[in-house]
């Protein structure tokens, strides 16, 4: 139930994104979505994509330091309240969420949520005791690659 | 009645009596008491009594001061790896101060003091200023460091000794210095010249005319400057500034300072004799020449210094000072022989924030070490390459990394550092190695 994510470190500087986004795009790998993470002095750009693999693989040899992090990927109702239910749920269960980042799809009416959780089994388990739905595989994520 | 004495015009301090001795009479002095201080290092110092015994040397051996290049060279590396006391010449209850500075790796090196070595020192520093034309009645503003490092006590003995008001400030706290400068009718200050600046850009900050303060003497040391940054802070400032060079291996600040001509330091050399090494073959070469300067301590008893490297490029210079001094000068030292850095007067080797980082990480990620200077202070900013054994995904926990890099580096070296995470394959490796040390501070 769990995805793979991967985060590159990126310095804080013009052009930082746009080198593994180059490398990315040569190989012909689409990202699913992403989120950057920023401070003052460093950036982290995590990315969910479908071959995260072989996208790891392309970053690497290209010089990017790349950390490949278990997340889990739900769906939200997309209404006031939404998120707050799942957090409910999660919070009883005593989980801290490190981080997290939105989106959505153009074909459905449903929010996407990624989450980095300190203990990812157990939110799993508090969260599909709650009834979420908990995307298992990436193929959920419906865009398809040509 | 000495508040009438001072180093100005035809006069000079009484103290200053050594600085005009006639030369035949003190190259006299020098060899008696070079041969009495190689005496005493070879009967109580192993290691020096050590290197003589290969050399088939003995202190009989020593019949001129031309003997002396026979003799073996002491280095940096000597102390430390004697640490701490295996080179004092003295036995602990003679000892009455310890000083200690950074040595090449984590372990400091320590100096040891007798009474008669604190004495000597005063002695020097007394001189020091009285050539820089202060007296009886002048107020001193000693805003050296105090405590480990040399300069605070060195400077505070000797200006007291003079007669001077001292105002043992110690480093630091630049509103309270200011204050101090503005309130107490200081004369005279003594600090890093990069410091003064930045007091003298603080004081326009905070709306005090420094040239109308009585201020007229500055005594900058425990760094490198340069001519250029004398003029800036002559011209800003309306006061005279005059370089004075020590080391704390040879006894801390004193060791040679500025006359009123400002054309070289003279070197108190009935105490420290001074020779300038060639940088290839290690050998003295001419009056004139450049070259690393090599101390000996002729008088020191507590840990007497024998040829020691001081890394220092300097010449001697041979011709007499307009002020009638007998002992010579040296130039005025710019740069060094090895990569010893000196940052806010505190000496730090780049191998020491290498240590660091392995004994922080367990593993050597390829750094570079950033000098810069603002606002008068130098800074240091340690560029680390993340590695994948460093990264994280989480902001928080490669923010603790830089906090326990800076952490680790500070505990080392003594000094605060900005440690800044940058991305791998960013630091210029040339011949696969990477320079580590970029330093953009301008004197």
């Amino acid at each position: 139930m769990k995805i793979h994510q991967l985060s590159l470190f990126l310095e804080n500087k013009p052009g930082a994104m746009s080198a593994p986004c180059r490398l990315l795009a040569q190989a012909g790998l689409n990202i699913i979505t992403l989120s950057l993470a920023d401070t003052e002095k460093f950036g982290i750009l995590r990315l969910i994509l479908r071959d995260w693999e072989k996208a790891r693989q392309i970053l690497e040899k290209g010089g990017c330091v790349v950390k490949v992090t278990e997340v889990v990927a739900i769906e939200v109702p997309d209404r006031p309240g939404g998120l707050l239910e799942i957090l409910d749920g999660v919070e009883k269960a005593g989980v801290n969420v490190e981080y997290m980042y939105a989106f959505s799809l153009r074909q459905s009416h449903k929010a996407l949520l990624v989450f980095r959780f300190d203990h990812p089994d157990a939110a799993i388990e508090a969260l599909l005791q709650n009834g979420v739905t908990v995307l298992d595989s990436l193929a959920a994520f419906g865009r398809s690659e040509e | 009645m000495s508040e009438l004495w001072c180093d100005q015009g035809q006069g000079f301090h009484p103290a200053s009596t050594s600085d005009y001795l006639p030369v035949p009479q003190l190259r006299d002095l020098q060899l008696r008491r070079l041969k009495s201080v190689v005496r005493r290092a070879y009967d109580h110092v192993a290691l020096f009594r050590q290197r003589m015994d290969e050399k088939n040397l003995t202190p009989n051996s020593l019949r001129s001061l031309e003997d002396l290049r026979r003799l073996p060279f002491t280095q940096k590396s000597d102390l430390r790896d004697t640490y701490p006391f295996g080179m004092f010449a003295s036995p602990m209850q003679e000892v009455v101060r310890v000083h200690a500075s950074s040595g090449t790796t984590g372990k400091p090196i320590v100096v040891a003091y007798t009474r008669e070595d604190v004495a000597v020192w005063t002695s020097v520093m007394v001189r020091s200023f009285a050539a820089c034309g202060l007296h009886q009645g002048d107020i001193i503003q000693n805003a050296y460091g105090y405590g480990l490092f040399t300069g605070g006590l060195g400077a505070h003995y000797g200006a007291e000794s003079l007669g001077a008001t001292v105002i043992p400030i110690s480093g630091g706290n630049t509103q309270r210095q200011i204050m101090v400068l503005k309130d107490f009718g200081v004369t005279a200050i003594c600090c890093t010249p990069s410091y003064f600046l930045h007091l003298l850009d603080q004081c326009q900050a905070l709306g005090v005319n420094i040239r109308e303060l009585p201020l007229r003497a500055g005594v900058f040391g425990a760094e490198p400057w340069t001519e250029a940054m004398r003029l800036r802070i002559e011209a800003e400032s309306n006061i005279e500034a005059f370089d004075i060079y020590g080391l704390s291996e040879i006894i801390g600040p004193g060791v040679a300072i500025e006359c009123g001509h400002h054309t070289g330091l003279h070197m108190f050399e009935d105490h420290f004799y001074p020779e300038i090494i060639d940088l290839e073959t290690d050998q003295p070469v001419p009056d004139g020449m450049e070259g690393e300067l090599v101390l000996t301590t002729l008088t020191k008893r507590g840990m007497p210094m024998i040829r020691y490297r001081t890394h220092d490029i300097s010449a001697i210079i041979p011709e007499e000072c307009p002020c009638g001094r007998t002992i010579r000068r040296i130039e005025r030292i710019a740069r060094r022989s090895d990569d010893m850095l000196i940052i806010r007067g505190v000496n730090m080797f780049p191998s020491q924030i290498e240590a660091a980082l392995l004994a922080i990480e367990g593993t050597l990620p390829h750094y570079q070490i950033i000098l810069s200077r603002e606002q008068g202070l130098d800074q240091v900013e340690v560029q680390v390459e993340v590695t994948p054994e460093l990264f994280s995904d989480r902001v928080s926990a490669l923010e603790d990394l830089q906090t326990r890099l800076a952490r680790g580096i500070e505990n080392s070296i003594g000094l605060r550092v900005a440690v800044r995470l940058v991305e791998p394959h960013t630091i210029q490796r040339s011949e696969g190695k990477a320079k580590r040390v970029i330093d953009r501070r301008t004197l």
